[in-house]
């Protein structure tokens, strides 16, 4: 069943063409990979359906809902979490409060609660903290969770930044280059995570510039290229496609 | 990790270091008890009208620090005009009581809807605005509230208000209601800071992107930290205006704001303990000057720079502290072993 539509989308600045009519869907709980050359317009389309940008033409539907024109929020709200490809945790609050930032829409508590400390708000703060250490525990963090995220090794905030995701309990997870700046053994640590995401029944839409990673993970894989859709297949076949050669080594001799 | 041997099941640590024997005092629970112990057994040390003026005067400027707190120290939001607030909840139960010969208490629904009103009204168009601008147009909200009260009928112009009914009898008994409500109002922003919508303002404070991106309303959110702030600096207005029993304009100069914001940053923002450390210092340092005259402001200033210099952090900072879950307690118990 189709969860994300994205049809014919285009997204201009000014003169440039960031994303130049692309049509895309993605299947209750699949993986998804987005690749292409730098530039090629990834970002510009997670951004688009996370409702940071707003999109010049075209149609954004989750399970039928049109997401054109709502708040990034209100996004989330409707199940969509992402991660962002620089880290953006929350670096001076502690790592625990940054995947308590996932449980935000669904946390039940009034002003009145909080201010009157209710058996309401110890509930909701209890189940608050358990969700993110749940989270924390599931991502395999292994860091200081008290401490400030920023001091977490580069590894670990990926993790902690996925965790946050996680806990907003999404059913469309858009992961923004997840395996950047990772070692071998991290990324490896990756892939069995992205896999365990999904086991959740979470469809993931993942950019990746590690080939290695989109063909082990990815159950289909959609390639980018100036903001068009130049192939979109199971890894093998567009490993294979001569467009997406072209694209990733070059057609004109002098590129 | 690093425990004390043979520690409880549950601690509580900072975030940044481990705690010392000093943030380990500062973060006891008790230290807000032991404070409001200090503020009831003042007048006993010195109750001269002189001296009980003074600390009615600090307790309300404790109050207006821990609103601003919220605007400035848990949401991230640069506010430059947070003395127009003040106005508006000292000029409405001023004018209220004056003109319709209400008691005071009376006109404080009337305060709370005129300032959440005013939080609205300053706050939806430049919430838009990224903190720089915003500083900027707070600063001009600030004095436009002041220039129209000075230049109203209604308000008594450059004279402004005068012959305000007291709130109590007489001013031990004004100072000990005036602790009472600033307590409330400094364990209310406090609780406020520790809930969901409290987090929600940390989240927008340090990425507004992110903080949407995982589902916080930010412009509601920042909104909500306005009309709090305006409430907090509202119902301060009242307390001012039953303490002094006269109004002008020129309580409420930019300088007012500015000395608000200096007892924030002076404190540490964000820290609920430090902006009521911030606001008292701030407040009552200029009294213990007073004996240098002349060089009294010159001082004053001289030490707001060494502090900063010597702890840009903030007198009294925050740190997070929460329980560790008691079975990693155990786990970093038995690693020690």
């Amino acid at each position: 069943m189709t969860l994300l539509d994205v049809a014919e989308l285009r997204l201009s600045f000014g003169g440039l063409l960031a994303v130049d009519g692309l049509s895309l869907s993605v299947a209750e709980g699949e993986i998804v990979s987005l690749i292409g050359p730098n530039g090629a317009g990834k970002t510009s389309v997670f951004n688009c359906v996370t409702g940071f940008y707003r999109p010049t033409a075209g149609r954004i539907t989750l399970r039928g809902r049109d997401l054109r024109g709502l708040r990034p929020s209100a996004v989330a709200g409707l199940g969509v979490a992402r991660t962002f490809q620089n880290l953006r945790l929350f670096g001076e609050l502690s790592v625990l409060d940054n995947v308590r930032a996932g449980t935000h829409l669904w946390l039940r508590q009034s002003v009145l609660d909080a201010l009157l400390h209710t058996p309401r708000y110890r509930r909701s703060e209890r189940e608050c903290t358990e969700q993110a250490h749940h989270w924390l525990d599931f991502v395999g963090l292994r860091g200081d969770r008290y401490g400030p995220a920023r001091a977490l090794p580069y590894g670990e905030q990926r993790r902690a930044e996925i965790a946050r995701a996680l806990a907003r309990r999404p059913g469309l997870l858009l992961l923004d280059e997840p395996a950047a700046g990772l070692n071998h053994g991290e990324k490896a640590g990756m892939v069995d995570l992205i896999r365990r995401i999904r086991d959740l029944g979470v469809a993931i839409v993942l950019i990746e510039h590690d080939m290695g990673l989109v063909m082990e993970v990815s159950e289909r894989v959609v390639v980018l290229n100036f903001g068009r859709e130049i192939a979109d297949g199971r890894p093998e076949d567009v490993r294979r496609d001569p467009a997406v050669i072209e694209a990733y080594l070059g057609g004109e001799p002098d590129a | 990790m690093k425990t004390g041997a043979a520690g409880p099941k549950v601690r509580r640590r900072g975030v940044d270091r481990p705690p010392t024997r000093v943030s380990r005092l500062l973060q006891n629970r008790w230290a807000g008890a032991a404070g409001l112990l200090v503020a009831l057994l003042a007048p006993f040390v010195n109750a001269t009208p002189y001296a009980l003026s003074i600390m009615t005067s600090a307790a309300i400027f404790v109050m207006l620090a821990a609103g601003l707190n919220i605007v400035v120290g848990y949401c991230g939001l640069l506010d430059l005009g947070y003395a127009a607030f003040f106005a508006v909840g000292a000029y409405t139960s001023g004018v209220l009581a004056t003109r319709f010969d209400l008691p005071l208490l009376a006109t404080v629904p009337a305060v709370l809807a005129v300032t959440v009103l005013a939080g609205i009204v300053i706050g939806a168009p430049t919430l838009r605005l990224r903190s720089d601008y915003l500083a900027i147009v707070t600063l001009g909200f600030g004095e436009i509230i002041r220039i129209t009260a000075n230049n109203l009928d209604v308000t008594g112009g450059p004279s402004g208000v005068y012959g305000i009914p007291h709130l109590t009898d007489g001013p031990v008994s004004f100072y000990y209601l005036t602790v009472a409500v600033v307590s409330l109002a400094v364990l209310g922003a406090a609780r406020l800071g520790r809930s969901r919508l409290g987090r929600a303002w940390r989240f927008v404070r340090e990425d507004e992107d992110a903080a949407e991106a995982t589902g916080v309303n930010t412009y509601r959110v920042k909104l909500a930290a306005y009309i709090a702030g305006a409430v907090w600096g509202g119902l301060a207005g009242v307390l001012f205006a039953a303490h002094l029993s006269a109004i002008s304009p020129a309580s409420f100069t930019f300088l007012q704001s500015a000395l608000v914001l200096m007892a924030v940053v002076l404190g540490g923002m964000g820290s609920v303990p430090g902006v009521v450390l911030g606001a008292i210092v701030i407040s009552l340092l200029p009294e213990v000057l007073r004996d240098l005259a002349d060089y009294r402001f010159f001082l004053f200033g001289v030490l707001l720079i060494g502090f900063m210099l010597v702890r840009p952090q903030g007198l009294w900072p925050a740190r997070s502290k929460e329980a560790l879950r008691s079975d990693e307690a155990l786990r970093s118990e038995e690693a020690l072993k």
